[in-house]
């Protein structure tokens, strides 16, 4: 074992990921159908996308925007001619037993991706960006797959939903890198609205080939492909057992094979696909039924004009603009509709740094505790702004205030009107407060002692008390001076 | 009165003046229809019941569109929404498309009347409803003869007073040649001028619809109905159609002819070969010239049909697999058993040798070879004719090498029933118009002449054929039946 590890066998990992993402457009690739989950299976169906004999496709203008803006997003070099292509196979799930998809003349090509792992920054290679038709849903009745079932029903409602896959060069070298690649495309597609990125609901899915070679030599080991990992964690545990079966074959002088490997996330661990008859032959050729795609330049600089900045550029910008630290810009950038929304508090408070605090801090914790994100909120930038304003004034002590802000955001209302309704005004007026000084240092005589026999973190105590006499309301800084003097 | 003799725009005329109902019409078709289709078999399904419930509105309510209230043939390749659509398919014996072709909608908006699914070779593969899975119609001239095919249905129907005028498709001459066999006017319409959608396909880059009719006017009446730029049909030509019926004037002072020497030489019966130098020397009488040109390329025409249609056919065609409609093998132990047994029982010889040059040729390592290399050769067919075509106004030929030939006569030799393509198939390739009108007859039997034109320019065509009709009227022969 000592000798494997520190002698001949020095492996270098080879990783390549292919991603399917799911484009957000309200209808089908090449039909008008909708492509909502949840229905009722085959209720989103029409001749085209079922495939029915003289049924034609036309090309959903919208996804091939939103690939466009992904591939942009990739650094890629968009081919303003780009062909759609049968992929012929046979299966129930595919009504026409071919997919429309992209082959030899795919959308773009050639670009990169950014990724920062261990502090490093590794440029990744993207080959293609493509578009394709997803296939529909087998239900089998008494066997997980259709050998051996009763039978086998086909639901065709995502039967033509567009996909775009992404393909990377064999650039990452190590599964960590690939989930940090994984979830860094994810970001990149949730924050352009291109795709949800779940790979828990298959909105986004990876297939991952993996190879070994002895470092320094170039030519790529013989690669196998692994399926079906279901989160980021998935793709790097798969990926990494995978890697150690392959150095462990290959350390007892075995050999890999070619061969699809599913990851079983409930052991861990990755088993062999049982392999179908023999290897396809998809027999790819252009779609006659549709005309090259032609995207051209004015189609590209309307797509980045409502790109905008991208992550990565507003990460930078951010940093520079606001000094804020960059995990806090993590969150900030993590949707446009965040960034946008600190941006605009940050504008009308002046207060980019309390704006910042509070979307991370208070209203993080909201949305969190509550499972819902900042849109579906009632908070706007105007709202947060008033409530910083209060806060800034002295009007609402800051525990009034993240009562105020969770109302606020349940119910629109400003700062203003929820701090007359909530009575949460803050009380600065010191004859109001020495009664209130009076009452508490005659209650706690112990720590009225502790105070004076040196321990200065007793006031703390009798601070709180106070505040819980006036629900809160107390100005900190009042109350503690009030108190010192009643002690004295 | 013998309604049924009568085209589609005289029976247009009789509507609209009221000289006779549309019920009463529609009734005397079909009285037609039970005299003759026992001897012809032109039809795979009749319409009546709903026929004449459209035509009993049309009285009601009155005739708005040119071709309002007449009766017409769809091939049964053309999706009808509720009426079994199959192919003269066993694999879709019985199928009900859940939708209308275009070109159904279009009729339906004209006031058309459809009355019945004409026959043809299945999927529309051959070229004398010989590979029909149900009934082989017989050429009204000789009912011995084949109407040719694959529309030979429609071209039957219309020659044997089924029906004033129908549908048909062309992938390689299927509208033309029958047409030409049944001495009817057949037009293939540009690729893109007519959608597709709602049309079966067969090999999707060829396919076109395109109208059987009486006459040249007929013709043109009915392309300004069905051609329309449609959405559904990405390869739809989004361009203007001009109104044909303005294109139906005798006038080819300065016509200049192109007649290819590829296609008045080997192979092409004598008689045929006179009967269109014949018409010829009429267009010359108009004032018209002709001259024998080369398309080089035409040569390998046949063969690049035969890789191209075949593979678009074979991936056409896998949907047929039992799964989803059609018809599905009893035989099912497992998936693939349903599959092969499904298709096995349910496509018929021609179909299935199709489908395997199809494979074959799109197949990893054959690819570049026959594929894409017959690819490349089309692009110089279309080459050629848009060289011609810059110096010539029209081309001439034959439609087909000879006249109709024997029921059986080449049923077991399939190359020589590619052949009887030979004319046609260019055409396809280089995704022209062309139009076969009667121009003779051969020991009783009608000959065609081919006459094709440039992308869109459909009305050259239309004025061109119209001139020859008005001045020699071989239409106006009809088979004794």
């Amino acid at each position: 074992m000592e000798q494997k590890e520190t002698g001949a066998m020095n492996f270098e990992t080879v990783i390549g990921l292919e991603t399917h993402a799911q484009l957000q457009t309200e209808s089908k690739m090449f039909c008008a159908c909708s492509t909502k989950f949840g229905n009722d299976p085959n209720s989103n169906i029409c001749p085209v996308c079922t495939g029915q004999p003289g049924s034609l496709p036309v090309i959903n203008e919208k996804a091939i925007r939103l690939a466009v803006k992904t591939a942009l997003a990739l650094n890629c070099k968009i081919n303003n001619e780009s062909v759609f292509a049968r992929k012929n196979y046979f299966y129930p799930d595919l009504p026409k037993d071919y997919q429309i998809s992209q082959f030899e003349m795919p959308l773009a090509e050639h670009g990169y991706l950014e990724i920062e792992v261990g502090g490093q920054i590794r440029k990744i290679g993207i080959t293609r960006v493509h578009l394709e038709e997803d296939a529909g849903k087998l239900v089998h009745k008494g066997s997980i797959g259709i050998k051996g079932a009763d039978y086998s029903l086909v639901d065709l409602n995502r039967t033509g939903t567009p996909l775009m896959e992404i393909v990377s060069e064999p650039d990452l070298r190590t599964p960590e890198e690939a989930r940090v690649y994984m979830e860094e495309l994810a970001h990149i597609l949730r924050y352009l609205e291109v795709c949800d990125a779940k790979l828990e609901e298959g909105s986004m899915r990876c297939d991952a080939n993996i190879s070994i070679r002895q470092a320094g030599v170039k030519e790529l080991g013989v690669k196998t492909e692994l399926k079906n990992m279901n989160s980021f964690k998935a793709v790097q545990k798969a990926l990494e057992k995978e890697e150690a079966r392959q150095k462990e074959v290959v350390s007892e002088g075995g050999k890999i094979y070619q061969q699809t490997l599913l990851f079983d996330e409930a052991t861990s661990s990755v088993h062999p696909m049982r392999s179908k008859e023999g290897s396809h032959d998809y027999r790819y050729f252009p779609d006659p039924d549709l005309l090259p795609l032609y995207v051209d330049e004015k189609m590209i600089e309307e797509v980045k004009a409502g790109t905008g900045e991208l992550p990565i550029e507003k990460f930078k910008r951010f940093s520079g603009q606001y000094g804020i630290s960059g995990q806090d810009i993590n969150v900030l950038i993590e949707s446009r509709y965040t960034a946008d929304f600190f941006e605009e508090t940050a504008k009308i408070s002046g207060e980019p740094k309390l704006s910042a605090n509070w979307l991370i801090g208070d209203v993080s914790a909201y949305l969190n505790a509550n499972n819902t994100a900042l849109k579906e909120t009632k908070l706007t930038p105007t709202l947060l702004s008033g409530l910083i304003e209060l806060v800034k004034n002295g009007t609402v002590s800051g525990n009034s205030a993240k009562k105020i802000a969770a109302e606020m955001m349940k119910t629109g209302k400003s700062a203003k009107d929820l701090v007359e309704s909530m009575g949460a005004t803050q009380i600065s007026d010191e004859s109001a407060l020495v009664e209130i000084a009076k009452k508490v240092v005659a209650a706690n005589p112990q720590s009225v002692e502790a105070f004076k026999s040196g321990k200065e973190a007793a006031i703390k105590h009798l601070i709180g008390q106070a505040m819980r006499e006036t629900k809160g309301r107390a100005n900190p800084q009042i109350i503690e001076d009030l108190l010192k003097k009643e002690m004295a | 009165m013998s309604l049924h003799r009568l085209t589609a725009h005289e029976l247009a005329e009789k509507l609209r003046s009221k000289e006779v109902g549309c019920v009463e019409l529609i009734n005397d078709l079909y009285s037609r229809i039970d005299a003759v289709e026992g001897k012809i078999s032109a039809f795979n399904c009749l319409t009546k019941e709903t026929a004449l419930k459209k035509a009993k509105e049309l009285d009601d309510n009155g005739f708005n569109g040119e071709l309002s209230g007449v009766p017409i043939a769809l091939k049964d390749n053309i999706c009808t929404d509720g009426v079994e659509t199959t192919c003269s398919s066993k694999i879709l014996k019985d199928f009900i498309p859940p939708y209308n072709a275009t070109v159904v909608e279009l009729l339906q908006n004209e006031g058309m009347i459809p009355v019945g699914k004409t026959n043809l070779d299945e999927f529309a593969m051959g070229s004398s409803t010989e590979n029909s899975a149900f009934k082989t119609t017989k050429n009204p001239w000789d009912t011995q003869r084949v109407p040719g095919g694959s529309s030979g249905g429609s071209a039957a129907a219309v020659a044997a007073d089924e029906a004033p005028l129908a549908l048909g498709s062309d992938t390689g001459g299927s509208i033309r040649q029958p047409a030409s066999f049944c001495g009817v006017v057949g037009l293939k319409p540009t690729y893109g001028r007519v959608s597709r959608y709602g049309l079966i396909a067969f090999a999707s880059s060829l396919d076109q619809i395109g109208p059987l009719t009486k006459d040249v006017t007929d013709s043109a009446l009915l392309m300004n109905v069905i051609a329309k730029y449609d959405r559904r049909d990405s390869t739809s030509a989004d361009v203007k159609t001009p109104d044909y019926k303005k294109s139906l004037v005798k006038d080819v002072k300065g016509l200049k002819i192109a007649v290819p020497k590829e296609l008045m030489g080997e192979g092409i019966e004598e008689n045929t070969k006179k009967a269109v130098l014949e018409a010829l020397k009429t267009y010359e009488k108009m004032g018209a010239t002709f001259k024998e040109v080369s398309l080089p390329s035409f040569k390998y025409a046949l063969s690049t049909y035969y890789i191209i249609a075949p593979a678009e056919a074979s991936s056409n065609l896998s949907r047929y697999d039992g799964v989803h409609y059609g018809h599905r093998s009893e035989k099912q132990n497992d998936l693939m058993d349903m599959y092969l047994n499904t298709r096995k029982e349910g496509f018929g010889p021609e179909v299935k040798r199709r489908i395997i040059i199809g494979t074959y040729a799109l197949s990893s390592g054959y690819y570049d070879a026959y594929y894409l290399k017959a690819q490349k050769v089309r692009t110089l067919i279309k080459q050629d004719f848009d060289d011609t075509l810059k110096d010539f106004d029209v081309i001439m030929s034959p439609t087909t090498p000879s006249p109709a030939f024997k029921i059986g006569e080449k049923v077991s030799d399939p190359l020589s029933m590619y052949l009887s393509d030979i004319a046609t198939i260019p055409i396809n390739l280089a995704g022209i118009p062309a139009i076969s009108i009667p121009c003779g007859f051969d020991n009783g039997l009608p000959v065609g002449l081919q006459i094709m034109g440039k992308a869109f320019d459909e009305e050259t065509l239309f004025r061109v054929a119209f001139s020859y009709e008005q001045e020699t009227k071989w239409n106006k022969r009809k088979p004794a039946l």
